[in-house]
C-alpha cells in the first residue's frame, strides 16, 4: 500500500518537476557551469604561481580555486555574485503570476489544501532546486581539481567551501523570494521580469555610483568617507554577499572595519580558524537572511489577502 | 426526501461600497440542477467564490452539508468540486497527468488515482488523447477534462462557472447532457452559472434569476414563466382598413381571457391568456372591418429572460 502524500509535498515535487523540465532552469544552469568551468580550467594554469608563493601560515590554496583569477575571468564567487540574482529572479519572476493568468491557481485552490501552501510550495521547490545546482557546481569543481591537482582540502578549507555554498543559496534564495514578491504584485510576468532586473541593475551599477555620489558630499576626511562606503555597502545584498563570501573564502582577512594602529601593534599576521571568520562574517548572515524572509513576508502577506479569481 | 445541502443566508459581499451581492438568501436540495441565471457582473462568479470559501463574504453566511465555507473552507472544498469559467491546465503537462495531481492533492494516492483518472477521461470521452498535452487541447476538450478534474475528487456537489462559454451548440448540449447523466447517476448536486439561459434551461430542475447583485426570482422554469405570464403569454397584433371606435373595442373586450387591450386609430394590441385571433377576427369582420394585418406572439423563454433581464419591462422585448 502507497502511503499518501501530503498535498504540499505533491505540489513541491510538482514545482520541482516544472523546473527541471524548464528551458529556461536549463539554460540558466548552463550558463552556470559553462563560466564555472571557465574559471576553474583559467585557475587550473595559473594556480601554479599561487603554489610557488605559498608559506607555512598561509596554506589555503584550496580555497584560491573559488577566488583566484587571470584578470580574464573572474573568480568563481565574482561570477556566482553577478549570476546567482539573475537565477534567483528567473526561477521566481513568474510563479504566481503566470498561474494567475492560465487560471490553474483558482483550480489549484480549489482543492482542499490551506492556501499558503500554494507559495510555500513555490519557495520550497525553488530553494530545493537552487541547493542541489550550487551544491552540485561547488562539489564539481572540487572534485576536478582534486583529480587534476592532486591536493585535497583541509577540513577547516573545505567547512569554508560547504558554508560558501550554503550562504550562496541564502543568495539566491534572497533574489529568488524578490522575484516571488514581484511576481505577486505584478500581474504581468514580463513586468515583474523587468522590475527584478531593474533592481539587480540598480545593485550592480547605480548603487556604488550613488553611494560615493552622496559620500562625497558629505565627507572630506578620506577616512570617513571610507567608513561610509563601507556601512552603505552592506545595505546592498550584493555588497553584503561579496564582503561575507570574500571574508570567508580568505582567511587571512582579520577584520570588517579599518584598524588604528593602536589596535595593530602587536598583532601577529596570522589568519584565522574558520569559527572566527565565521564569526566575523555573522552579521552579514543574519542581514542577509533577515533580507530574505522580509521579501518572501510580503509575497505572502500579500497573496494571502489578494481576491483569487478566474 | 433528500434534505438541503446548500444553505446560503443573507450573504453579502460589498467592494468598495459598491454591493457586489446583496443579501442573497438561498437554498438548494441534494441531488438538484441549478441554474444560477444573470447578465456578466451580476456578482454570479463572486457568489460562487464565497461558496468555495475563495472570497470572505462581508456579511452572512454560507452552509455547505453543515460546514461553514468561510471558517472551515478545507472540508467544504473536499467534498465540492469547481470548475472556474476560465478553467486552467498545466499546459505542457498530459490530461492524465493534471488529472493525478489534482488527484493527490485530494489525498488520493498515485495508484487510485491513476485508475479514477483513466475510468473519467473515459466517462467525457477523452481516452484517445488522454497522453497529449493539455496546450493542444481545444476549448471543448478543455471543458471537459474540467469536468472530468471536478469529479476526481468524488465530490457530493459541484459547482460550474460559466461551463457552456465558448463552445460550439454541439458542443454545449453534449457537454449539458453529461452533466445532467453524471448528475443523476451518482447523485451530484450541480450549481451552474449561466448568462445563456435558453442553454442551460433544458437540464436545469430550478434557477435563480441573478442581476445587479439582487436574487430577482427563484424556481421550476415553468413557474417563473407563470409568474410573469400572469399578464398573458399572448400578444395579438390587428391592423384593419377601417378606424376602430368604442362599439368595436367593447365587443372584443368581452371575450374572455383578454388580459389587456390597447388601440391605436386601425390597429389593435391585445394581451391575452390564450390564442384568441379567430374569435377577435371574426367579431371584426361580423361588424364589417376589413382585415388587414393579424399576427400572434406567444412568450418564450427568451422573453422570460428579458423581462427580468431587462429590468422587467412589462411587454419584453418584443421580437
Amino acid at each position: 500500500m502507497e502511503r499518501q502524500a501530503s498535498p504540499f509535498a505533491v505540489l513541491v515535487q510538482k514545482e520541482i518537476g516544472d523546473y527541471i523540465y524548464s528551458w529556461k532552469f536549463l539554460i540558466l544552469l548552463g550558463i552556470i557551469l559553462l563560466t564555472a568551468i571557465g574559471s576553474l580550467i583559467t585557475i587550473l594554469s595559473i594556480i601554479k604561481d599561487y603554489a610557488a608563493n605559498i608559506d607555512l601560515d598561509n596554506s589555503f590554496l584550496f580555497l584560491n580555486l573559488f577566488t583566484a583569477s587571470d584578470g580574464n575571468l573572474p573568480p568563481f564567487i565574482t561570477i556566482i555574485s553577478f549570476l546567482g540574482p539573475i537565477m534567483g529572479l528567473a526561477l521566481g519572476f513568474d510563479v504566481i503570476n503566470v498561474e494567475r493568468n492560465r487560471g490553474t491557481i483558482s483550480r489549484v485552490l480549489a482543492q482542499p489544501l490551506p492556501r499558503d501552501y500554494f507559495i510555500n510550495s513555490k519557495f520550497v521547490a525553488a530553494l530545493l532546486v537552487i541547493g542541489v545546482s550550487i551544491f552540485s557546481i561547488g562539489f564539481l569543481i572540487m572534485g576536478f581539481s582534486i583529480l587534476t591537482l592532486g591536493i585535497y582540502p583541509t577540513l577547516d578549507e573545505l567547512l569554508r567551501i560547504i558554508f560558501f555554498l550554503i550562504f550562496t543559496c541564502f543568495y539566491i534564495a534572497f533574489w529568488l523570494n524578490l522575484g516571488i514578491l514581484f511576481s505577486t504584485i505584478f500581474h504581468q510576468s514580463a513586468t515583474s521580469a523587468l522590475a527584478g532586473l531593474a533592481v539587480w541593475l540598480f545593485y550592480t551599477v547605480f548603487y556604488s555610483m550613488l553611494m560615493n555620489l552622496i559620500g562625497n558630499a558629505i565627507y572630506d576626511n578620506q577616512m570617513d568617507l571610507g567608513v561610509f562606503l563601507t556601512r552603505m555597502n552592506r545595505l546592498s545584498p550584493i555588497g553584503l554577499y561579496n564582503e561575507l563570501t570574500t571574508i570567508l573564502l580568505t582567511p587571512s582577512i582579520r577584520t570588517t572595519t579599518a584598524l588604528t594602529f593602536e589596535q595593530l601593534y602587536g598583532a601577529l599576521p596570522s589568519t584565522l580558524p574558520f569559527s572566527q571568520s565565521l564569526m566575523l562574517v555573522w552579521p552579514h548572515i543574519c542581514g542577509l537572511i533577515a533580507a530574505t524572509f522580509i521579501c518572501f513576508a510580503i509575497a505572502y502577506l500579500i497573496f494571502m489577502r489578494e481576491e483569487i479569481r478566474a | 426526501m433528500p434534505g438541503t445541502i446548500i444553505e446560503i443566508n443573507k450573504l453579502t459581499k460589498l467592494y468598495n461600497g459598491y454591493r457586489a451581492v446583496n443579501e442573497l438568501t438561498l437554498s438548494i436540495e441534494e441531488g438538484e440542477i441549478f441554474g444560477l441565471l444573470g447578465p456578466n457582473g451580476a456578482g454570479k462568479t463572486t457568489t460562487i467564490l464565497m461558496l468555495m470559501g475563495l472570497t470572505e463574504p462581508s456579511s452572512g453566511t454560507v452552509r455547505i452539508a453543515g460546514y461553514d465555507s468561510t471558517r472551515e473552507p478545507l472540508q467544504v472544498k473536499r467534498i465540492v468540486g469547481y470548475l472556474p469559467d476560465q478553467v486552467g491546465f498545466y499546459e505542457n503537462r498530459t490530461a492524465l497527468e493534471n488529472l493525478v495531481f489534482t488527484a493527490r492533492l485530494n489525498g488520493i494516492t498515485e495508484e487510485e488515482a491513476r485508475k479514477a483518472a483513466d475510468e473519467l477521461l473515459d466517462t467525457v470521452g477523452l481516452t484517445e488523447v488522454k497522453n497529449k498535452k493539455v496546450g493542444t487541447f481545444s476549448r471543448g476538450m478543455r471543458q471537459r477534462l474540467g469536468l472530468a478534474d471536478v469529479l476526481i475528487k468524488n465530490p457530493k456537489i459541484i459547482i460550474l462557472d460559466e461551463p457552456t462559454i465558448g463552445i460550439d451548440p454541439k458542443g454545449v448540449s453534449d457537454f449539458l447532457g453529461l452533466i445532467k447523466s453524471l448528475s443523476r447517476e451518482r447523485g451530484i448536486t450541480v450549481l451552474l452559472s449561466s448568462h445563456l439561459l435558453n442553454q442551460v434551461q433544458k437540464i436545469c430542475d430550478r434557477v435563480g434569476i441573478f442581476i445587479k447583485g439582487n436574487l430577482k426570482a427563484v424556481g421550476k422554469i415553468e413557474e417563473l414563466a407563470g409568474e410573469l405570464l400572469k399578464e398573458g403569454n399572448i400578444e395579438i397584433r390587428i391592423a384593419v382598413k377601417e378606424e376602430l371606435n368604442e362599439k368595436i373595442m367593447e365587443k372584443v373586450k368581452a371575450l374572455s381571457g383578454i388580459t389587456e387591450i390597447n388601440s391605436r386609430k386601425r390597429e389593435m394590441f391585445i394581451k391575452a391568456k390564450e390564442d384568441l385571433s379567430s374569435p377577435i377576427a371574426k367579431i371584426l369582420i361580423d361588424s364589417g372591418f376589413s382585415l388587414l394585418h393579424l399576427s400572434t406572439k406567444e412568450y418564450s423563454l427568451e422573453d422570460i429572460y428579458d423581462f427580468y433581464f431587462g429590468g422587467g419591462a412589462a411587454d419584453g422585448k418584443a421580437g
